[in-house]
């Protein structure tokens, strides 16, 4: 039965994982939704998020309700001047320059908040001013981190639908990502419907980034790198563009995570899953839930 | 046989570079680390063509290009150790199989992942780039001499001013060859309509491979240069940024130019280490901080790329026929 | 012997019909013309015959040999070529090199010979500048052969489409809408050139166009379709004059 329980525990862990990576998945899912580009620079937004909530916790001593809509804030303002200052003077260039750009900001993003003193390109615990308790339930064991990744995550994903399918804002923005063209003919305000899709993402990618600190309490600058592109892959997994496939996704990348690290070899874990990444874009580059694409 | 028809210019200016270089090097005006920066501009050069035949002339997105350099690296480094290569006789042919294990890989690689849509062979280029990585940082489990995360140490420096810099230019040779032939003629029309390229007559899927295999390839030959240049392999050099340092050297030089490659890869290589020489040791950070900025800056003023397509007299090269 | 047989063909788009059991054959050296009105799904005829679109169902035969699912580069070498609606021209290329492509892809020589450049690379690319100079005369284009193609105006631009067509040595050209834009002094001209060229190729064509009077002209038969179904097939006066056809343009400045 100790395997049985060993099993339940990575699940939970993985789900953990699983749902750090969907908050940040939705961002790219979003973005290249509406704009057909991959933000590369979304990884590192995520990382700021860490940081701020890092700074806000420590320096500042501010108690956690304020953190966490202060951190999203500061997140969500970062998204939309990434978009207004670096992406939007190219929206008709080439895809190319747009993705040299991200990778530009990425860049900037990261050796700029290393330089700062007080954030070094080495580790820095991240604080939880809270005690860590866990709740022993039968078989298996969940730490009230967990339960609140879980229900904050479920939380933000009520609200997100919401948002996407009960207001106008979502609206427009689901008809921006079908067609670019007719939907600012039908009065779109295309500019600010962007804005806004980088906005919520970079909402959600801060919010990742303070469950991030709490579950694993060890931020460094480069932190967005692998969660970024494994969230990436997360969002490609799903269904590039579709909102429910980047939790889906999100998820099951959490849980392969977890798995193969527990039950193969922790060194192989970043490997598995790029080899499933050729698997879906073998299979089925549209991902879980996308539309089979006719060849024309 | 006139490999080097229309390359007398060409031929002439790298005589004088060559010997404009050696006399320095020989002189001692430059120091060690110097030189190794400037036979590491040649090495760059040289891997940063293979890209931009894939992606400058074919329009084929790939962000996995370091993988192939660190493949071309550690299958020279592997082979001259096992064989016990130390001098250069016993290069050329780690050399070249280093290119050759490179695009062999890139050609299997391609045959299922060309047929996708550019965002998504992007994203397909990258997982394959990292997940090279991933391999050479469990290189040891398959054999100790491969060193994993440790590194692979200890081989011979056999790379030379001559063998850097001749093998670059052989190399620019065959690249010009190719695409002022019917084979770079197709490339562009791939990159430019590939559905017409298809109804013209032009095996579209077969000439993309083809140039992904010889960039591929020319990332090998640009490994395997290093491995014996730098004597130390970690797989660290082999990650996806440097898989962006590529690309943007492809980028900021200009798409499907070959002069274009070259004074971009040279202007990158000065930047980065002429930087690090430069500013005192507190700045040194501040160079990356900088030099994404310079980046941005390119891609607004010039998306295109500094010199796109065409290719300069100065140096030679010569017109398509 | 006939060029091209049809038996069957449909296609859908995401529940739409677009093409939905047409059948038709078309005798070597035959001009057959295609009309019906806008989105009747004449376009996407021309991409299943080329390989560019896969049919749901259904056979083509050229020259007697079954052709469904090959890719468009082997139906060019088999003799299939086409021009399109909107002009695909290759952007970067110059004028003559619209047409030595093709030409390279029909006949060539290998990468060591490109390599090295041998004395078979330089036989190739002689061959092919001495017919790309021969097609471009042919429309009156020789003295802009070095220019991006791109920069001619738009009259020459199809005529370079047209000659890049003829590149391959084709025996069945499909021809998408030729004479659009055009008036009729130049419908003239282009019936005309039409005609010459596939005298002098030696041609079989279909031809997709509005423009009746080139249709009623050029036409050996012709074909309608409307709602991705053919409604009426016959020599040109036949089908002037059949009602359905009057029909299915009712409303369009057709005559």
């Amino acid at each position: 039965m100790d395997l049985f329980a060993y099993l339940l525990e990575q699940i939970v862990n993985g789900l953990q994982l699983g749902a750090v990576y969907a908050l940040i998945a939705l961002g790219y899912t979003m973005v290249y939704g509406v704009l057909r580009l991959i933000n590369f620079a979304h990884g590192d937004v995520f990382m700021v998020g860490a940081f701020t909530a890092y700074y806000l916790i420590s320096k500042w001593h501010l108690p956690i309700y304020l953190v966490f809509p202060l951190t999203m804030t500061v997140t969500a303002f970062l998204g939309f001047l990434i978009e207004k200052i670096a992406y939007k003077p190219l929206r008709n260039a080439p895809k190319i320059s747009l993705l040299i750009t991200a990778v530009g900001v990425s860049l900037f993003l990261e050796y700029f908040l290393s330089l700062n003193s007080l954030l070094t390109p080495n580790y820095i615990g991240f604080p939880r001013p809270f005690d860590v308790i866990s709740y022993h339930l039968g078989l298996f064991t969940i730490t009230n981190i967990q339960l609140s990744i879980f229900s904050i995550t479920s939380l933000s994903l009520g609200v997100l639908y919401l948002l996407i399918y009960k207001t106008k804002y979502g609206q427009a923005m689901r008809a921006l990502s079908h067609d670019r063209e007719t939907a600012s003919l039908m009065g779109v305000p295309v500019d600010g419907i962007i804005s806004f899709t980088f906005i919520v993402g970079a909402a959600l990618a801060g919010l990742g980034g303070i469950l991030y600190g709490f579950a694993y309490p060890q931020i460094n600058v480069f932190m967005g790198i692998m969660p970024g592109i494994k969230s990436f892959i997360a969002a490609v997994l799903g269904g590039i563009g579709i909102i429910h496939g980047a939790v889906l996704g999100g998820l099951i990348i959490g849980l392969s995570e977890v798995f193969v690290s527990a039950f193969l070899s922790s060194t192989l874990r970043d490997g598995v899953i790029f080899f499933v990444l050729f698997i879906v874009l073998l299979l089925k580059p549209s991902g879980i839930f996308g539309k089979k694409i006719d060849k024309v | 046989m006139n490999f080097l028809t229309g390359a007398k210019r060409f031929l002439l200016s790298s005589l004088l570079v060559y010997l404009f270089l050696k006399i320095f090097f020989i002189s001692g005006l430059f120091s060690e680390y110097v030189q190794q920066i400037i036979l590491l501009a040649f090495i760059v050069i040289l891997t940063s063509l293979g890209l931009n035949v894939i992606y400058g002339y074919t329009g084929q997105f790939s962000l996995g290009h370091a993988g192939f350099y660190g493949i071309g690296a550690y299958t020279a480094a592997y082979l001259g150790t096992v064989f016990q290569v130390e001098g250069l006789l016993g290069f050329w042919p780690i050399l070249f199989l280093g290119g050759a294990v490179a695009g062999l890989l890139g050609y299997i690689i391609g045959v299922p992942i060309l047929k996708l849509r550019d965002d998504f062979l992007a994203i397909a280029t990258l997982g394959f780039g990292i997940l090279i990585r991933v391999l050479l940082d469990n290189s040891d489990k398959v054999s100790e001499l491969l060193g994993g995360s440790r590194g692979f140490i200890g081989i011979p420096k056999i790379v030379n001013l001559e063998t850097a810099f001749w093998v670059m230019v052989f190399l620019i040779l065959v690249t010009r060859n190719l695409i002022f032939s019917r084979f770079g003629l197709f490339w562009q029309c791939i990159k430019d309509d590939e559905l017409a390229a298809g109804v013209f007559g032009i095996n579209t899927a077969g000439l993309k491979l083809m140039a992904f295999t010889y960039g591929c390839f020319l990332a090998g030959i640009g490994g395997a240069l290093y491995a014996y240049l730098y004597t130390f392999l970690h797989p660290s050099n082999f990650d996806f940024l440097k898989s962006i340092d590529f690309l943007i050297i492809v980028i900021v030089g200009g798409m499907g130019s070959i002069t274009g490659t070259l004074y971009a890869g040279l202007l990158w290589v000065a930047v980065i280490e002429g930087l690090r020489i430069v500013l005192p040791a507190q700045m040194l950070e501040l160079r990356w901080v900088f030099i994404p900025i310079l980046l941005i800056g390119v891609m607004m003023w010039k998306p295109l790329g500094l010199l796109s397509r065409k290719e300069s007299n100065l140096l030679g090269l010569g017109e398509r026929g | 012997m006939k060029a091209l047989e049809v038996y069957g063909l449909t296609k859908n788009f995401g529940g739409i019909s677009a093409v939905e059991d047409l059948s038709f054959s078309l005798e070597e050296f035959e001009t057959l013309g295609f009309i019906g009105p806008n989105g009747a799904g004449k376009t996407t005829v021309f991409n299943l015959i080329s390989g560019i679109t896969r049919p749901d169902a259904g056979k083509i035969i050229f020259f007697n040999q079954p052709i469904v699912g090959l890719p468009p580069y082997r139906l060019a070498h088999l003799g299939l070529s086409r021009t399109f609606q909107n002009l695909r021209l290759f952007n970067s290329l110059k004028v003559k090199e619209q047409i030595s492509a093709p030409l390279l892809a029909a006949k060539g020589y290998g990468l060591t010979s490109a390599i090295f450049r041998t004395g078979q690379f330089e036989t190739s690319e002689k061959t092919a500048q001495y017919k790309t100079n021969i097609l471009l005369d042919f429309f009156q284009l020789t003295d802009k052969k070095e220019w991006p193609a791109i920069s001619l105006p738009y009259g020459e631009q199809r005529k370079l489409e047209l000659a890049r067509a003829l590149a391959m040595n084709p025996r069945l050209m499909l021809i998408d809408e030729p004479g659009a834009g055009m008036n009729p002094r130049e419908i003239q001209d282009l019936a005309n050139t039409l005609k010459k060229v596939k005298e002098q190729f030696r041609l079989t064509l279909i031809v997709i166009e509005h423009q009746m009077g080139l249709i009623m002209n050029i036409s050996d038969r012709v074909v309608v379709m409307d709602f991705g179904q053919k409604i009426a097939e016959g020599l040109p006066a036949e089908v002037r004059s059949n009602r359905q056809v009057i029909e299915a343009y009712l409303g369009e400045a057709a005559v």
